[in-house]
């Protein structure tokens, strides 16, 4: 199974991850982190291939992807 | 107590090269994804112990902050002339690259990397186009696309007046001094991929002390562009695309000269 | 004891570059100079050095950096307009805090102005480029004095981490003298182990920086002010223990010639002839124009009451003077309007400086 970890406080909100990502799995979340941005989480429903696109075009590396 | 891990597998994790550190950049910048793909290269290379930066002055030199090798800055422009002193310094066994803008490369630049690629300098030249000059608030570049609207081109670049978008990477092939010369986006996973597989070629010849490699890659400043970011992307993939085509221009694995001349005279 | 050979003085600099163990040279052709990169273009090839003939010298002295701060002994040479082009990267270098030397060989100006001798580059070479620093300027005045000056020059760049600048002109370019060649011994200094040799002899990365601490964001405990107060302790250091000069004639002198370089050989002829005639007139001649031998200048100034400054120039150092003797001493002054000849082959001749040696006397 695919494990996406975000790193809330490293986030930007750029989301770029929601725009690569091809299976939809990431949204904007509501809650901002303590630099004021609100950050990106996981929402995905099984779809996801641990492609790592979320990971390797995030601009702030603050997505790491595992499989376990 | 010790917690008993799954045995799991990386599919992404910050490369051991890259700091652990927040990147200074703005929210979007798609400098941050080169300095990966940078990390990543240098990881699987694995020269971290003997690689040197440079970079001028522009958000493209923001790889200093996050890349844990040797850095020596450079003045606007001069990275290609400081990267040939520390390389005629360093010699083979070091390897040295540039990390440049448009601003730094293609405009008060372009002479010196014009003359290191002319003489074959064994460097690696990353070359980061977005079509403006970010780090001073969004004015035209040598590459920033006609009709397109920046501070210091309010209603428009005009060629009458502002001159054509610059190709870098077409120009860099006909120097028979480079050795490689490519031209990459960051647009999606696969382009990320290729721009990697053209960053590691162009690191590779100046290992394999063939000539220089230089990879330009087209990536969205979305403050110049005063876009979202994934707006930002999708103008690139639309705009930047057309006009600046990507591939290999030139690959070769030798450099060798038509002629030289012998005997008297000259 | 050394070899003896008949040179000249930009051919002395080359010579001196090599005794001194510079491995790297970065340069552009200009005249008067350019004996001196042809110098580096012949001879460093045979003995398995590295010269390189940049695209301009605004390469050239970005070249320079780079090697500096890869910890090797590296020089370029240029002349007046082309030193002006250098500017910018001198000003990173110091900021940098690393090694080189440059050598400026003074031709008029302003502008491209003539390719033969002047010395109007004075304010330039000590006042340096923008942002508050100084260069150290080493100005000889023979061709033996070149191969030696050429020497301590690269001695001094890596005691102190920073430019040093040789300022001499198209006369002492061209002139030929014998020299004896030698190896000048220094204190010892550290190994560079600070240089950008890649981390992994280390296991941690080293940044060379030209903006001070603050504009690129995070970094060490440095801020601006601790950066400028460490560059002027250094630049205090230098003022104390370097400054160099040479007297002569001068503890019962009534008038002081001051003068350097070539400029200075005219000035010495005119003072020995004056003395024949009685006259009792002394030489100071500063060999580092930054630090500038301001004290002594000062005593023996105030002591005789006149000076006399010879420079090729409109008036440069002669300030430096009218500054270090605050009024104590009336100061004269023999330049660019007192050359023999109004084309730019123009020198100052002993007759020019003895006239006027009279005239205040």
């Amino acid at each position: 199974m695919i494990k996406v970890v975000i790193n809330a406080e490293r986030c930007k909100g750029c989301s770029l991850c929601i725009h690569f990502c091809p299976k939809g799995s990431l949204s904007m979340g509501d809650l901002l982190n303590t630099k004021g941005y609100q950050y990106v989480i996981f929402t995905d429903g099984g779809e996801c291939t641990g492609c790592a696109a979320c990971g390797k075009l995030c601009p702030d590396l603050a997505i790491n992807v595992y499989r376990e | 107590m010790t917690v008993k891990s799954r045995a799991k597998k990386v599919l992404c994790e910050r490369p051991k090269s890259r700091m652990d550190v927040d990147s200074p950049l703005c929210p979007g910048c798609q400098h941050g994804v080169i300095g990966r793909i940078l990390c990543e290269v240098i990881d699987e290379l694995e020269i971290q112990g003997k690689t040197i930066c440079i970079a001028g002055v522009g958000c493209h030199a923001m790889t200093l902050f996050t890349t844990n090798i040797d850095f020596v800055q450079a003045l606007h422009g001069r990275a290609p002339g400081v990267g040939t002193g520390v390389k005629r310094a360093v010699g083979r066994e070091k390897i040295v690259f540039t990390v440049q803008g448009d601003g730094d490369l293609a405009s008060i630049g372009i002479g010196d990397v014009i003359h290191a690629a002319n003489r074959g300098e064994k460097l690696t030249i990353i070359f980061c186009n977005n079509s403006a000059y970010g780090t001073t608030g969004g004015q035209m570049a040598p590459t920033t696309l006609l009709g397109q609207v920046t501070t210091t081109t309010p209603d428009g670049r005009r060629y009458e007046d502002a001159g054509f978008p610059v190709h870098i990477a077409e120009l860099m092939a006909t120097f028979p001094g480079v050795a490689y010369s490519a031209r990459c986006a960051l647009t999606s996973l696969a382009n990320y991929n290729k721009t990697k597989k053209a960053v590691k070629t162009a690191f590779k010849k100046q290992m394999d002390g063939i000539g220089l490699g230089i990879v330009e890659i087209l990536s969205a400043c979305p403050p110049a562009l005063k876009l979202s970011p994934t707006k930002a992307v999708e103008w690139m993939e639309n705009y930047m695309m057309a006009e600046y085509p990507l591939g290999e221009f030139k690959n070769v694995d030798t450099v060798t000269p038509k002629y030289i001349l012998k005997g008297e005279g000259a | 004891m050394g070899k003896k050979v008949l040179i000249s003085g930009n051919e002395a600099i080359g010579y001196g570059a090599i005794y001194a163990g510079c491995t790297h040279y970065f340069g552009y052709p200009i005249t008067p100079q350019n004996e001196v990169i042809e110098f580096f273009a012949r001879e460093f090839p045979k003995i398995g050095r590295t010269f390189v003939q940049a695209d301009s010298e605004v390469s050239s002295i970005n070249m320079v950096c780079g090697a500096a701060a890869a910890g090797v002994r590296v020089m370029t040479s240029t002349a007046s307009t082309a030193f002006s082009l250098m500017q910018e990267g001198l000003s990173a270098i110091a900021a940098m805090e690393v090694p080189c030397v440059i050598v400026d060989v003074q031709r008029g100006g302003p502008g491209a102005g003539s390719t033969q001798h002047a010395q109007m580059d004075y304010f330039l070479a000590t006042r340096g480029s923008h942002g508050d620093y100084c260069n150290i300027v080493l100005a000889p005045f023979s061709v033996q004095e070149a191969f030696e000056l050429t020497q301590l020059a690269f001695h001094l760049a890596d005691k102190y981490r920073h430019p040093v600048l040789m300022l001499t002109d198209g006369i002492m370019g061209q002139m030929m003298e014998s020299v004896d060649l030698r190896t000048l011994e220094f204190e010892p200094l550290p190994a560079k182990d600070w240089a950008a040799t890649g981390s992994a002899e280390r296991n941690s990365k080293r940044n060379f920086l030209h903006n001070s601490p603050g504009i690129l964001g995070f970094l060490t405990g440095d801020t601006y002010k601790s950066n400028m107060e460490r560059y002027y302790d250094k630049y205090n250091e230098m003022k104390n223990a370097e400054v160099r000069y040479q007297l002569k004639d001068v503890e019962d002198a009534e008038v002081i010639i001051i003068s350097y370089g070539s400029t200075a050989r005219v000035a010495s002829r005119a003072q020995y002839e004056a003395r024949l005639m009685g006259i009792k007139v002394g030489m100071i001649r500063p060999i580092t124009l930054w630090p500038f031998p301001a004290e002594v200048i000062k005593g023996y100034g105030e002591k005789a009451k006149s000076v006399i400054v010879v420079e090729d120039s409109m008036g440069q150092m002669v300030e430096d003077v009218r500054y270090a003797v605050m009024g104590k001493a009336e100061v004269h002054f023999v330049g660019f309007l007192d050359r023999h000849l109004p084309t730019s082959s123009g020198m100052i001749l002993p007759e020019a400086v003895l006239n006027r040696i009279k005239a205040v006397i």
